[in-house]
């Protein structure tokens, strides 16, 4: 077909085109709802659904936590678009979603293996950021992941909800203004576990530590060793370890003759369960030193790690973010919907990464954009409860949540194959707070 | 004083799991002359056979547990204890040391599917080609078994019996503080066992002979009408058997997960190459050597003159000896020299 001009047409298309223009200018933003520029990464205001990344570990050592953790967070989009029971959406206070996604639109989701590898994780986070257009990351198993990755996301300007991360730096020093952490730290672990040492132990305790050498082991020697430290307690020593050592004989002999009455392992993982089956092997839970029976603490208490230290982990003490069997609204709803969705209960992981997929949804709602800017606004300084653990504060200097956290014995007499971790206290959230400056660093600027 | 003996123990302890790794690596070196890279995963092929046995023991009665009903939580009674009483509870206790006995056959399966299967179609190969072959059959083996039994631990008790420490400081007049676990002392034993048994086997039975002769001159055993080439496959077997019977008695040790194949393999190479390639006496010298060293590595005192030589030590004796002795300790001329 020939297509030809007229000097009439022209004229007349130009006077329509100029005239929309003149509308548009003039006419109020508010019957335009939403009407941000396209001036942040992955804005999905013009499209029909939002992509979420998960990028947690389905391969290497935390493969069965990550697996937990893509169970929650597909759960969570579930509720989302108001598919199942709803789970915490009837529980979370203040709420503004309704059930029918984010802003009116239906949530999808990328996943990514982390490998629990700072490089590998990285790249994952940076291929959905660029490839599959995600509006926001979340995940890991790993304080080194969950630091390396907020970095990242902080430089592409997009918000990084980090998933099992205790480090004290990933809201500490590494703090980043795209990054939020909703599972507790090192410090926490230490503040919660004070006076029950004191209550169980005594104030005349020689302490040893083993160390997991790496950034998150640092911190938790350093965080319960202040603690502790405080309590009267000495340090007898403190010894660095190898990650994935296997075999730690040649570090627990010498705890045999050092004249310590308490071992406290800052291990995680397998790392974990290897410790503590071969110091309990060595026969240090049966021992008696300085008059007083030899203990065995773990900071950091993971149910899905217990059941690989066996009946080694009876007894023992430590903390934990969360556990199923809280009775509390907001823990029971998760867990009927995730033990009826998957015939089991949901681990501490699987916990932290569906509150903060739904945290970050909420602030959407609430900021009427996915400008990540004002998402970050509107999730600093954000209180909420209903979400297990009591009320919370996301609090605004670090971006760190504060909440309740759990002191949890290795349970002696368990009633199920979950049954592992018995809560012995509910430490209130005052008990665990903090001065933000004491650990600096910069969040950064709000603009990537 | 007590704080040397004790890492003595420890050295001699690990270089058991590491000899017992090596002889296997080194045999099959020394016989076909394939770098198995997948023999990691035969160690923890053993331990699984140990988890597998302890599941099928264990297989157990529900009795639910009423107060939570989101999920089916339930308390387990084995099946054997509820039939046998303490007859079954014992059989379930012994579940490490029975494994052995399930092991053997499966792990000697195991060997010879792997030779028979994939290995001889790289004896022409080149080293480099042996090695990701290999390593890609050790990725899929950890794969499998993370697929059936996933990626945690999962702990194996030893035998009440041997669950406490021995007051050895005691039993030799020595402190009373030098204690050590019972099942280590029986891994140790166990370990000097089987290398002594397998230097039996080879040094007085005419199975044996002919495969050491085949590992000096395998031409001129093939001339004399000896089929060399099944007998080093036999030998394959026998390499599984002693890798994963290793596994087996390592899992009260260490809990076994799909990956300590892999944490063993690059340690067990390096004292493969440390003994000398190809040399079983070398293989278990260096086994414990190495051990050892590792243990004193990590002692306080030391580490505090040398930060991180815990870490570094096996390498480093490698290093040293690939520069001074390229053969090793105890290799063949020729091997590994130029």
């Amino acid at each position: 077909m020939k297509s030809i001009i007229t000097r009439r047409g022209l004229l007349k298309g130009t006077a329509a085109g100029a005239g929309v223009a003149a509308l548009g200018s003039v006419a109020p933003t508010h019957f335009i709802k939403n009407a941000w520029a396209e001036e942040f990464r992955n804005d999905p205001t013009n499209k029909s659904a939002i992509t979420l990344g998960f990028n947690v570990p389905q391969s290497g050592p935390y493969a069965d936590e990550g697996a937990d953790e893509l169970r929650a967070y597909k759960l969570a989009v579930k509720h989302l678009n108001g598919e199942g029971d709803g789970g915490m959406l009837n529980t979370m206070k203040p709420l503004s979603l309704k059930g029918n996604g984010i802003l009116g639109k239906k949530v999808e989701y990328v996943t990514g293996d982390t490998q629990t590898k700072s490089d590998a994780a990285r790249a994952s986070a940076k291929r959905m950021m660029e490839k599959d257009g995600v509006s926001m990351v979340t995940g890991g198993s790993s304080s080194g992941v969950a630091v390396a990755v907020q970095a990242l996301c902080q430089e592409m300007g997009v918000i990084f909800m980090a998933g099992l991360t205790h480090s004290n730096d990933t809201t500490g020093k590494d703090k980043r203004r795209y990054g939020f952490r909703h599972f507790f730290n090192s410090y926490m672990s230490g503040a919660a576990l004070g006076p029950v040492l004191k209550d169980e132990y005594g104030t005349e305790r020689r302490a040893y530590h083993l160390t997991a050498d790496y950034n998150w082991g640092y911190t938790t020697e350093e965080s319960v060793k202040n603690t502790t430290e405080a309590l009267g307690w000495e340090t007898v020593a403190a010894v660095r370890t190898p990650v994935g050592a296997g075999d730690f004989s040649q570090y627990i002999t010498p705890v045999l003759n050092s004249g310590a009455d308490v071992l406290i392992l800052n291990h995680y993982g397998k790392d974990m369960v290897n410790s503590l089956t071969q110091a309990v092997s060595f026969g240090l839970r049966d021992k008696q030193v300085n008059g007083k029976n030899f203990e065995i603490i773990v900071p950091l208490f993971s149910r899905l790690m217990a059941q690989g230290a066996g009946d080694n982990i009876k007894g023992i003490l430590g903390t934990t973010n969360w556990n199923w069997s809280l009775q509390d609204a907001g823990s029971q709803a998760f867990v009927k919907s995730f033990g009826q969705e998957y015939g089991f209960p949901p681990s501490q992981a699987a916990h932290t990464c569906y509150v903060q997929t739904l945290l970050y949804a909420n602030a959407c709602e609430m900021a009427g954009t996915f400008n990540p800017v004002e998402v970050i606004k509107t999730l600093e300084g954000f209180n909420f409860d209903g979400m297990g653990n009591g009320p919370t504060e996301y609090r605004a200097a670090d971006h760190q949540c504060f909440k309740d956290v759990l002191v949890v014995r290795g349970n002696e007499n368990p009633s199920s194959q979950f049954d592992l971790l018995q809560v012995v206290q509910q430490v209130p959230r005052s008990q665990v707070e903090y001065d933000p400056s004491i650990f600096g660093g910069e969040l950064g600027p709000y603009k990537a | 004083m007590d704080a040397i003996f004790l890492q003595i123990l420890n050295g001699l302890d690990k270089g058991g799991a590491y000899a017992l790794i090596a002889l296997g690596l080194t045999l099959i070196f020394g016989t076909l002359g394939v770098v198995n890279f997948a023999h990691g995963a035969v160690f923890m092929l053993g331990a699984f056979c140990a988890v597998t046995l302890n599941k099928i023991l264990t297989l157990s009665q529900r009795i639910r547990d009423e107060s939570v009903t989101f999920f089916e939580a339930y308390k387990e009674v084995p099946y054997l204890e509820v039939w046998f009483g303490e007859t079954g509870s014992t059989l379930i206790e012994y579940s490490v040391p029975i494994s052995i006995l399930v092991a053997i056959p499966v792990m000697l399966l195991v060997g010879l599917a792997m030779e028979r299967g994939l290995f001889r179609f790289f004896y022409n190969r080149t080293h480099a080609e042996q090695i990701l072959v290999s390593f890609g059959l050790a990725i899929v083996i950890q794969e499998i078994v993370k697929a059936f039994y996933g990626a945690n631990p999962i702990p194996q008790a030893p035998p009440e019996i041997f669950a406490g420490s021995a007051n050895i400081g005691a039993m030799l007049g020595m402190s009373e503080a030098i204690v050590y676990p019972w099942w280590r002392l029986v891994y140790l034993v166990f370990a000097g066992i089987v290398i002594a048994a397998v230097f039996c086997f080879l040094q007085f039975t005419t199975f044996g002979m002919v495969v050491r002769a085949g590992m000096m001159d395998r031409e001129t055993v093939g001339l004399l009408g000896i089929n060399i080439e099944r007998r080093f496959t036999i030998v394959f077997g026998l390499a599984a058997v002693v890798s994963g019977l290793a596994g087996v008695m390592y899992t009260p040790i260490l809990p076994p997960d799909y990956h300590m194949g892999m944490d063993f393999l690059v340690l067990s190479f390096v004292v493969v190459v440390v003994g000398g390639m190809g040399s079983l006496g070398g293989a278990v010298a260096a086994g414990f050597l190495l051990g050892v060293l590792q243990s004193f590595a990590a002692m306080a005192e030391i580490k505090a003159i040398i930060p991180g030589i815990d870490q570094i030590i096996i390498y480093l004796v490698a290093v040293v000896i690939l520069l001074v002795r390229p053969r090793g300790l105890m290799g063949r001329k020729g091997v590994m020299e130029t």
